[in-house]
């Protein structure tokens, strides 16, 4: 077929000094070819390299890594040995720069002991401690980030982990020791209890914001206060309360999450459930078709509307999905870690969550994996503290600035010098732009 | 400003969009950019606005070659955008949206005096006045885009880029702007216009571009026929009116009765309005955007709801009835803004193509996607409907206007359906895919749908109505049947009834209206010669030669 080329004469694209491309044919199928993707294909080498160095699961990694420096920093300037030898930095440097390394190499070694094997360890037991003790500790903050995730990916943003994660303690702890059951049937009833605690506490917020549009990061926040009011006072009543003052009675053995190690360790079938909990969560958001319409409504909740799917109801549903994940990161915690329930039982996690959400990219196997990581700090903290005097504070510095950079992309690209993603490449070196050259240097 | 591309590559990813672009742009001409959805042009002028940097290539303006890092160096060098849609703060003033972003100081306030004052020595310059302290979201569509214009120019820009700017305005707006642009052409300044409706090229433009798969295949001068540039572009003949057979109406499907919408202060936007649709006929809605077309598809659809009056469909109310169950009972809807309501961007195609039927088989099976069939669905609507993408998993966002709407149609038009309601539906779609979606919506009407196609596009209106309904403020104007004038319809969306525009009508053309006429005299002429004679073989020998180049200026300058 002649192309309408040929009434109008030659196009200027045939540059003579450009090297002929393979492609007139990709031209003349135009009306053929649905994608518009013929032969006209750069280096393949260059582009699968910008498109790895513009994936977000690289920025994430060189965000730690950056954290991991500028933690680095801070260890080498508040050492007490650093200091002394920096007083004579010019008349021995090497010892300056001995102590900083020194200092710097010691506080990591000793994070990486407490949160994975201690090779300095008496026992073989010790020795694997710590990796165990990551996972523990992991396991509430993944269930906590997979419900701040969930939520977000439906365009709600969950403050209220804390809240739910009290709430379903409460109610976990509740029919542990409220209750007499058979083994397996008692723990299923205390874990839907955490859930359906978490979940109704969260509910509360879906539906304010689908009747009246009351915004869920305030009614969060609020009912988190409530939260952790209710829980101060639940403690000390004749129900709850148990032998020593501030906890209640201990959850029935039949009612507890097994160990999955024997004694001294604390890991249990929580962390399990915290796996199984994450897998379900990523085939009900990528493959069910509720986890399709809570995505649409999250991310054009008018387009979604147009559709057919009911924004208020995916609201509601988004809410109290995620506040039953966190309320068993709260059953969790009672069931499985403490077997007992206290005032202070969701510590931090609530928040915590929000940051492994954000560092997981509020993908279930980023949230895992951010969960682990966050555990890893937590529990290598106190080892570094304990061995190298290095502040536990450092671990929330490091904490902090992860989520530093993962907020600013743009900072660590311009960092570690990354080209911006898919968009605007670097200044094009002189030599592209003469005209000369022009579309040969692919 | 004379304005060179030279070689000007831009990729995304593997994707070349823009693929060795060479084209001058001469002081005062008016440029026109034709080409397919998805051939690159929107990239072109972003890339030429500072919004994309190229990956090869070089922009050489009164010979000098320039490098922009961003908009803002963009238009120090007197380079001025009016995207499609638009960028103007909704709550603001036109004259604080004028100087948005070089805002005049003094005392370390704003100026706003001197912001008013250049708004009205603009605008006068232009011929046209606007209320310097008008809101933004006060004004219809026409206004804004003038907003827009005085914004580019208060800035001194001395090449303005105007993509897809009649999109969404009406016939009468759309004469005033091309008035606009060539007293902006006579004085000097260059404009670089794209547009798929070849009228408007042929009335304005002084030379055109034509690019295909990013690359510039051929240049034209005004006086080629609209086929010519329809062939040119697409790579095929086009043949550009729609050939249905008459309707052939049968039961009633859709009937509105008194329907009235209000607005959240009250104000009625949809005012007693009445109006039957048949089985196997379509109905075509004109009017100017605004003028509650747009509220009263929306509740058809029941996202509105009605204040009074009914919309019954197949003799049964519908009122009460949800979103869901109204698109179960066989309505397909094409709302009017794509990308808000149409589609979920962050969605990928196959995902996009089935968001209104979730939840049901076969897309659905118990709770769960059927995801074969969602990419079967989506392999073989995006063949159909030629929806350009590297890939189906693609991001719709990302896709060109044109594409995208093309998924919301593809869409609409693969569910089974009784009642049609689409508003807009080839919005920023080329030539070549309006021929295909019209003869898919026609085949619609012809299987026994009911179908409401709402245009501001009187070409639209012309060739898809077998009745046209006319709105304005509200209110239903009247029916006329189609074929109606193109004069006629311009006068109607006023408010004027059908006689009395009639009458007015025989007095006065508008320049589109001419364009018309010349047009008709023209296919008369040529109308022994096959179109497809003009793509695979030289057309009539006159017609060649007076219509093309056969060098582009680009190559003139190497
Ligand atoms: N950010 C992006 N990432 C990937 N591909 C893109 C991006 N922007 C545009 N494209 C692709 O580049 C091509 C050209 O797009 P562009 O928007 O320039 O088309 P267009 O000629 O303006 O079409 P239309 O007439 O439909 O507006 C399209 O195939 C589009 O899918
Ligand atoms: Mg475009």
């Amino acid at each position: 077929m002649s192309t309408p080329k040929e009434p109008l004469g030659p196009t200027p694209a045939q540059d003579p000094l450009e090297p002929v491309e393979p492609q007139s044919a990709a031209d003349d199928e135009i009306g053929t070819t649905a994608t518009g993707q013929p032969a006209r294909t750069p280096g393949f080498g260059e582009t699968y390299l910008r498109e790895v160095l513009s994936s977000s699961w690289l920025l994430t990694l060189l965000a730690i890594v950056l954290a991991v420096l500028l933690g680095g920093v801070l260890i080498i300037a508040t050492d007490p040995a650093v200091q002394e030898a920096a007083g004579y930095l010019f008349a021995r440097p090497s010892s300056f720069f001995t102590a900083a390394w020194e200092a710097a190499s010691q506080a990591y070694l000793a994070l990486f002991q407490g949160a994975i094997y201690d090779s300095q360890a008496a026992t073989f037991t010790r020795a694997i401690r710590p990796i165990t003790e990551t996972l523990t500790i992991a396991t509430p903050l993944i269930l906590a980030g997979l419900s701040v995730g969930l939520a977000f990916r439906a365009g709600l943003f969950n403050i209220g982990g804390q809240g739910q994660v009290i709430l379903g303690a409460v109610l976990a702890t509740w029919i542990g020791f409220g209750l007499d059951l058979p083994p397996v049937v008692h723990l299923v009833l205390a874990l839907i209890g955490g859930a359906v605690g978490g979940a109704f506490w969260a509910a509360i917020a879906g539906v304010l914001k689908a009747r009246t549009g009351a915004h869920e990061v305030i009614v969060t926040i609020m009912l988190n206060n409530v939260a952790a009011y209710l829980v101060l006072w639940v403690v000390t009543t004749q129900i709850f309360a148990g032998g020593t003052s501030g906890t209640s009675k201990p959850v029935g053995e039949n009612a507890r999450l097994p160990a999955l190690l024997p004694e001294p360790f604390r890991l249990h079938l929580g962390f399990v459930l915290a796996l199984v909990l994450a897998a379900v969560v990523w085939w009900l958001m990528e493959r069910s078709t509720l986890g399709f319409k809570l995505r649409a409504v999250g991310s054009n909740a008018r387009a979604a509307r147009t559709a057919g799917i009911s924004v208020g109801a995916m609201t509601v549903l988004a809410m109290a999905i995620a506040g039953g994940l966190a309320g068993l990161a709260g059953a969790s915690q009672v069931l499985g870690t403490e077997g007992y329930l206290t005032a202070s039982v969701a510590g931090t996690i609530g928040f915590d969550a929000i940051t492994v959400a954000l560092l997981g990219r509020s993908k279930p196997l980023g949230t895992v994996l951010a969960g682990l990581l966050f555990g890893a700090l937590a529990a290598g903290g106190r080892l570094m503290q304990t061995r190298t005097g290095t502040p536990l504070d450092l671990v929330l510095v490091l904490q902090s600035f992860i989520v530093l950079f993962i907020a600013a992309p743009p900072l660590v690209r311009t960092i570690w010098r990354l080209p911006k993603p898919g968009a605007r490449r670097e200044k094009p070196s002189p030599t592209s732009t003469t005209p000369v050259t022009a579309g040969a240097d692919a | 400003m004379r304005l060179e591309l030279r070689g000007i590559t831009k990729r995304f990813g593997t994707f070349t969009a823009n693929d060795g672009i060479d084209m001058v742009v001469e002081p005062g001409e008016i440029h026109a950019i034709l080409g397919e959805n998805g051939a690159g042009k929107s990239t072109l002028m972003n890339t030429l606005y500072g919004l994309y940097e190229p990956d090869a290539g070089q922009i050489v303006i009164d010979g000098e070659p320039v490098v922009f890092s961003g908009p803002g160096d963009a238009m120090r060098a007197g380079i001025g955008m009016v995207h499609q849609h638009f960028m103007l703060v909704p709550v603001f003033t036109v004259a604080e949206n004028v100087v948005l972003g070089q805002e005049p100081v003094g005392k370390g306030l704003i100026d706003l005096r001197r912001a008013r004052q250049i708004v009205r020595e603009t605008s006068e310059m232009l011929g046209f006045a606007i209320d310097p302290d008008a809101k933004i979201e006060d004004l219809p569509v026409g206004v804004q885009q003038r907003v827009e214009i005085v914004k580019a120019l208060s800035r001194n820009a001395k090449l303005l880029i105007l993509d897809e700017p009649t999109a969404v305005l009406t016939p009468q707006e759309t004469d005033e702007l091309i008035e606009i642009m060539r007293r902006l052409a006579a004085a000097g300044t260059s404009i670089l216009f794209i547009t798929h409706k070849l009228r408007e090229i042929r009335a304005v433009s002084d030379s055109i571009t034509i690019i295909r798969l990013g690359k510039v295949v051929g240049s034209a001068t005004p006086s080629a026929t609209e086929s010519e540039l329809a062939s040119l572009m697409v790579g095929r003949s086009v043949s550009l009116g729609v050939a249905k057979e008459p309707a052939q109406p049968r039961e009633d499907v859709l009937e509105v009765r008194n329907l009235v919408v209000r607005d959240t202060h009250g104000v009625p936007v949809v005012n007693d309005v009445s109006f039957t649709v048949a089985s196997g006929e379509i109905l075509a809605v004109a009017g100017v955007q605004g003028n509650g077309q747009t509220e009263l598809t929306e509740a058809i659809l029941g996202i509105q709801k009605p204040a009074s009056g009914s919309v019954v469909l197949r003799g049964e109310s519908l009122e009460g009835k949800g979103v869901r169950e109204r698109l179960d009972s066989g309505l397909a809807y094409v709302p009017e803004d794509r990308s808000t309501d149409g589609v979920v961007g962050e969605f990928s195609i196959v995902e996009n193509l089935v968001l209104d039927r979730i939840g049901a088989a076969p897309v659905s099976r118990g709770g769960a996607l059927d995801m074969r069939f969602l990419r079967r669905n989506a392999d073989e609507l995006v063949k159909e409907f030629d929806v350009r993408t590297t890939s189906v998993d693609r991001a719709v966002g990302t896709l060109s206007g044109g594409n995208q709407q093309k998924v919301v149609l593809a869409r609409e038009l693969s569910r089974p359906l009784s009642l049609l309601v689409a508003s807009q539906p080839t919005r920023g779609v080329d030539v070549g895919s309006i021929e295909f979606l019209h003869d898919r919506i026609v085949s619609e009407r012809d299987k026994g749908a009911a179908v409401v196609i709402v245009s501001t596009e009187l070409d639209e209106v012309l060739a898809l109505g077998d009745r046209i309904a006319v709105m304005c403020g509200g209110e239903l104007v009247g029916i006329v049947p189609g074929g109606e004038s193109r004069d006629v319809l311009g006068l109607m969306m006023t408010g004027i009834g059908p006689e009395e525009a009639r009458q007015r009508a025989a007095e006065h053309h508008t320049l589109l209206g001419e364009a018309d006429l010349e047009a008709e005299a023209e296919a008369g002429a040529v109308l022994d010669a096959p179109a497809a004679d003009a793509v695979d073989a030289p057309a009539t020998e006159s017609s060649t030669t007076r219509s093309a180049t056969t060098t582009s200026a680009g190559e003139e300058n190497r």
